[in-house]
């Protein structure tokens, strides 16, 4: 048996990402206020938030399960299904909206078999909406695994996901790349 | 007279590389911190009120008021937070900021800390933008690497840690005290208000929340003065602000303008209307102010102006829509995002923002009844006034004005037994895959 003193204390399971997720903990002194932080590193390695390690984190903490549950159903970045291997999301915010983002998820839907918030049977695709992403100028844009497109139309998208999920193609540009562009200035 | 655009804070926006704190200081950067640094702490915080720099949050309440709230240091810690929420629909004014120019705020905070006496500053950002989370990551650390911050700053002996928390979306955290609490790692709901947070705000100490394009604008002001800032904007609303214009405009983007400037102005810069459409209804600050019509087109876009020609300043994000669009449709999609971001802590706001979608998304389906208006009428009065935060308010502000200049748009649906609009025709690709 395990010491229960000991500084990483790992899981029943054996899991050995539980100890990365400890290793955190420790970083931050078991600090409570340090919750939202430890789920976005949970998350991280994980992919989603089990009840499980919303359970793990909530012992660590020191703090009850029902304030670990309440705080990642609070927030919308944190997940408490797996996630598909490769994101879709589409910003649904006014600009994105009237300049026709809703056509976009259409497309992806009939496409996929999907509505927003699901995973393919097969566990390749999550398609998401998002609220405003603060990018209003290059409306209508959508995020492809973490990477913000600009201009979007439906066609599009469906190609770029459709090359995003072939394991041959090229990766499109970084976001870093791009959103300095939406800073323009008439003179 | 013609307005032209003042470009203090996207100056060198264009720039290659214009992030890095080697173009910033050869634009003059950490020059004002010098400055400031030779002098005493409340002579900064006397010259941000003379200057009349009011926030650039929404509220427009005075920052060196603000600042001067704090209660006399009491060797405890005391904070400034910068909120980077950003997540009004249609504001998209800080993020560009922070990408082109984060040092400009990393100035401002170590400017407004050694004003406040505050040792330690966070910047509480949006959790979605993880691409403005790095940059931000490493401007602070070439700021630190430089003697910008950190301890004993440029010898002065003045101390500051600046920590950057990514948040976890929730609209809400946007709300100064709801904000707190996130950054306590609680739900982000708002507090009850007294005792402000220039008293008790994170962990109970004082603390001064500010928005990024506040922050941001005090460098300027250190270096060329008061009066150099009053020249600028109208009397009570004075200086310059970045105005994003979204929608159906030929060139969206930032503007920076000062204060006063009007959307007739505006959209001259922006290239006019998309294939010279006709403007329809637009916002002067973000969905949560009340819309405006052609008729506003002239209405100076300061704090006083606006509030009297019955809307609100707000984050200045103007959000342009033509004759396309749908008015009923797009309250609809507002109301939805009020709905799906409420807190829920209060009723009016939890159960108004769900009934009024319920409402709207019948209507627009054409199935309502002329009795639905007033319903929705009767609604917003119980919500707004009555809720816990200014969310909730905000969320009556598009159902009101548009019945107030679209109800005859309203009624078209009932009669045409649906949407007399096609959607595709506001769409950036109408026309092309027709
Ligand atoms: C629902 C809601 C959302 C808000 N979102 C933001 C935001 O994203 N960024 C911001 O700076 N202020 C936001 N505010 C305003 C803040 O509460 C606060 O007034 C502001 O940060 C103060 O800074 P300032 O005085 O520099 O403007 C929001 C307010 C409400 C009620
Ligand atoms: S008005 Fe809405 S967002 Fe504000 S406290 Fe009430 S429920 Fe929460």
């Amino acid at each position: 048996m395990n010491n229960r003193r000991a500084d990483v204390r790992g899981h029943a399971e054996g899991d050995e990402r539980f100890a990365a997720v400890d290793t955190h903990i420790r970083k931050t002194r078991h600090s409570q206020d340090q919750l939202i932080q430890t789920l976005h590193v949970a998350q991280d390695i994980f992919g989603h938030l089990s009840h499980d390690l919303m359970a793990h984190v909530a012992t660590e903490l020191r703090l009850p399960p029902s304030t670990v549950y309440s705080v990642a159903t609070f927030y919308h970045l944190f997940r408490l299904d797996p996630p598909g291997e490769h994101q879709c999301t589409v910003c649904t915010g006014t600009a994105c909206f009237v300049k026709g983002s809703e056509s976009i998820v259409g497309k992806l839907s009939a496409e996929y078999g999907l509505a927003p918030g699901q995973t393919t049977d097969d566990g390749r695709l999550t398609l998401r909406t998002a609220r405003c992403l603060g990018s209003c100028g290059l409306a209508p844009v959508t995020v492809l695994d973490g990477r913000i497109q600009a201009h979007q139309t439906p066609e599009g998208t469906l190609e770029q996901v459709g090359r995003m999920l072939d394991p041959h193609a090229l990766l499109p540009e970084p976001a870093d790349e791009i959103a300095p562009d939406d800073g323009r200035r008439a003179v | 007279m013609a307005t032209t655009l003042t470009p203090i804070l996207s100056e060198f926006w264009d720039e290659p590389e214009s992030w890095t704190l080697r173009t910033y200081e050869s634009h003059g950067g950490y020059q004002a911190l010098r400055t400031a640094l030779a002098r005493k702490p409340e002579e900064i915080v006397d010259l941000v009120k003379a200057s009349g720099l009011r926030g650039r949050g929404g509220a427009g309440f005075p920052a060196g008021l603000k600042w001067s709230f704090l209660p006399a240091p009491d060797g405890g810690p005391r904070y400034l937070v910068v909120n980077a929420d950003e997540s009004e629909p249609g504001t998209c004014k800080d993020i560009p900021l922070l990408m082109a120019s984060p040092q400009t705020l990393l100035e401002g905070m170590v400017i407004a800390c050694y004003a406040i006496r505050a040792e330690r500053a966070f910047v509480y950002l949006r959790g979605e933008v993880v691409h403005v989370y790095r940059r931000l990551l490493r401007a602070l650390e070439e700021a630190r690497g430089a003697g910008y911050v950190g301890r004993n700053i440029l010898g002065s002996g003045f101390d500051l840690e600046i920590v950057m928390h990514a948040g976890a979306g929730a609209y809400i955290c946007g709300e100064e005290t709801a904000l707190l609490d996130s950054l306590e790692g609680r739900r982000g709901q708002p507090r009850l208000k007294p005792p402000f947070p220039a008293v008790a705000g994170l962990y109970s100490r004082p603390t001064v929340v500010n928005n990024v394009e506040s922050i941001a604008s005090v460098p300027s002001i250190v270096h060329n003065g008061p009066d150099w800032f009053q020249d600028m904007g109208t009397e009570r609303s004075t200086g310059f602000g970045l105005f994003s214009l979204s929608g159906h405009v030929k060139r969206p983007g930032q503007y920076e303008a000062p204060l006063g400037i009007t959307l007739r102005e505006l959209l001259d810069m922006a290239g006019g209307l998309r294939d010279g459409n006709e403007l329809k209804f637009w916002t002067p600050g973000g969905s949560s102010t009340p819309l405006f019509t052609a008729e506003h087109l002239d209405v100076p876009l300061d704090f006083e102006s606006v509030a009297a020609a019955g809307s609100m300043l707000g984050t200045r994000a103007l959000q342009i829509f033509d004759h396309t669009t749908c008015v009923v449709r797009a309250v609809l999609r507002w109301m939805e995002f009020y709905q799906h971001e409420s807190c829920g802590k209060c009723t009016p706001c939890r159960e108004g923002t769900y009934w009024m979608t319920q409402v709207l998304r019948s209507l627009e389906a054409g199935e309502g009844s002329p009795e639905d208006l007033d319903k929705l009428l009767d609604v917003c009065d119980n919500v707004l006034g009555r809720s816990f935060c200014p969310l909730g308010d905000g969320a009556t502000s598009c159902v009101t004005s548009s019945l107030q200049y679209f109800r005859d748009e309203y009624l078209s649906h009932l009669t045409h037994g649906g949407c007399p609009f096609d959607p595709m025709e506001s769409t950036l690709f109408a026309g092309a895959s027709a």
